[in-house]
């Protein structure tokens, strides 16, 4: 039906679709829901990664066991996503295929290098969420796709914590900015593995690699992370509106990067070896 | 389309265009015009009714997508006609409301959260009705409301006389 074109669109959730339509942003011809099909609607645990149904409502996700133990960053960040009557219709995959830069889920999927697949036609397709992200609602799915299911990497070790913040004008609205980090720490308390990310700056959320990497090896402080976010952001042009102007944002992310960090690394810190196996 | 819609415990045969909003259909087909059209984008609340027994926006869910599902207006959550819910008692004890637009889709907020978290903390109700606006009282008094409902709701499992 969607190869067929003519201004047909994907509804699940409809938690941002029907407000575009509401506000006649979004003029679809007609509507293919797929909030029903059951095949859609699962969260799976795998071999190293947990997969999940693209129909899969977010209130259910953020209450999911597996999810609250093996992805605790998207656990960490659900209750951010809208208020619970939100939740309560909006899907994961619904929130990924829109691609909004301040989405919180999006911005767990780029920090955590998440698998996007859609099925376009009889073909399926699998998408690292790095080239999944093209930019503000925009992704690399073409319009006669469907986005399906989302893949999660789990980290195995046993010190896991994770860290997120964001700033906005009132609670679960839209961030200005936001960061998002998973640290994984040794037995002696020196990191090991690190994922930061920021989202709502720039057109899609932006992984930080360079300043992860250099977190290995070392006991993060907040202002060593703050200094290095600050001089990442340097060359980088953010967002900019009424609310939250670019300087704003550079600013606001470097020290929500810096506190997410620390965050992350006090639960790695407190984490029992609940994943010790 | 036709729909067949299960509102308060009755199922309604209806016909409706594919367009019309659940808010609608209650509203102008159903003549339940206790579910209030606020913002009719989802971010006032004021059309907050419960989807089993979930809270959710009726202006963002067509009419036709709700077809099966259990759905709840202001209407149904009263124990008997004439009567009011202890959370609707509560609202009115602390005069939790001004105009009252606002106060059919909150006390839905309210039951939904007293549903699922009988002693809710008061972050927890703060954040819970933070999801529907009201222009009038700040707040405070709904907030109360909701914590008065929650205990009195706690309380109607224990002993009338307390040692």
């Amino acid at each position: 039906m969607l190869a067929d074109g003519d201004e047909m669109r994907i509804i699940a959730g409809g938690q941002t679709l029907v407000p575009l339509m509401a506000m006649r942003l979004a003029r679809p011809k007609r509507l293919i829901d797929i909030a029903r099909i059951p095949d859609l609607a699962f969260v799976r645990k795998e071999d190293g990664s947990v997969t999940i149904g693209a129909t899969t409502r977010q209130c259910v996700v953020e209450y999911d066991p597996v999810v609250r133990a093996e992805l605790p960053l998207l656990a960490k960040v659900l209750p951010f996503v809208g208020h619970a009557p939100i939740r309560s219709r909006g899907t994961i995959g619904g929130s990924l295929a829109n691609a909004d830069p301040a989405a919180e889920i999006v911005l767990v999927a780029v920090t955590l290098g998440a698998t996007l697949i859609y099925q376009d036609g009889t073909r399926r397709v699998e998408v690292p969420a790095s080239d999944f992200f093209l930019g503000p609602m925009l992704t690399a799915m073409p319009a006669t796709g469907c986005l399906v299911a989302a893949r999660f990497p789990i980290w195995r070790e046993a010190r896991v914590g994770v860290g997120f913040q964001e700033v906005n004008a009132r609670a679960s609205d839209f961030a200005f900015a936001s960061a998002a980090a998973q640290i994984a720490l040794d037995e002696t308390g020196i990191c090991r593995r690190a994922a930061l990310g920021i989202g709502a700056i720039t057109p899609c959320p932006l992984r930080l690699d360079g300043i992860a990497e250099a977190l290995i090896g070392t006991r993060p402080d907040q202002a060593g992370v703050r200094a290095a976010v600050e001089s990442a952001l340097a060359d980088i042009e953010p967002l900019s509106d009424l609310h939250a102007s670019a300087g704003y944002r550079r600013r606001a992310a470097a020290a929500l990067a810096a506190r997410a960090v620390i965050e992350a690394y006090a639960a790695a810190k407190a984490a029992e070896d609940a994943h010790a196996r | 389309m036709r729909v067949d819609l299960s509102v308060n415990g009755a199922t309604h045969a209806l016909e409706v265009e594919p367009r019309m909003s659940l808010l609608d259909c209650l509203r102008e087909r159903l003549l339940l015009t206790g579910t209030h059209a606020g913002c009719e984008h989802g971010v006032c609340g004021a059309c907050t009714v419960l989807i089993d027994g979930a809270p959710a926006r009726s202006c963002l869910i067509f009419a036709v997508q709700a077809d099966g599902y259990e759905i709840t207006t202001i209407e149904g959550v009263t124990p008997g006609p004439g009567e009011l819910s202890p959370v609707q008692d509560a609202f009115c004890e602390t005069h939790g409301m001004q105009c009252g637009y606002c106060t059919p889709g909150m006390i839905l907020t309210a039951h939904a959260l007293l549903a699922g978290n009988p002693a809710p903390t008061r972050a927890q109700i703060v954040e819970a009705i933070s999801a529907n606006l009201c222009r009038c009282t700040g707040y405070a008094q709904i907030v109360e409301a909701i914590a008065l409902a929650a205990e009195r709701i706690r309380g109607l499992n224990e002993p009338a006389v307390k040692p």
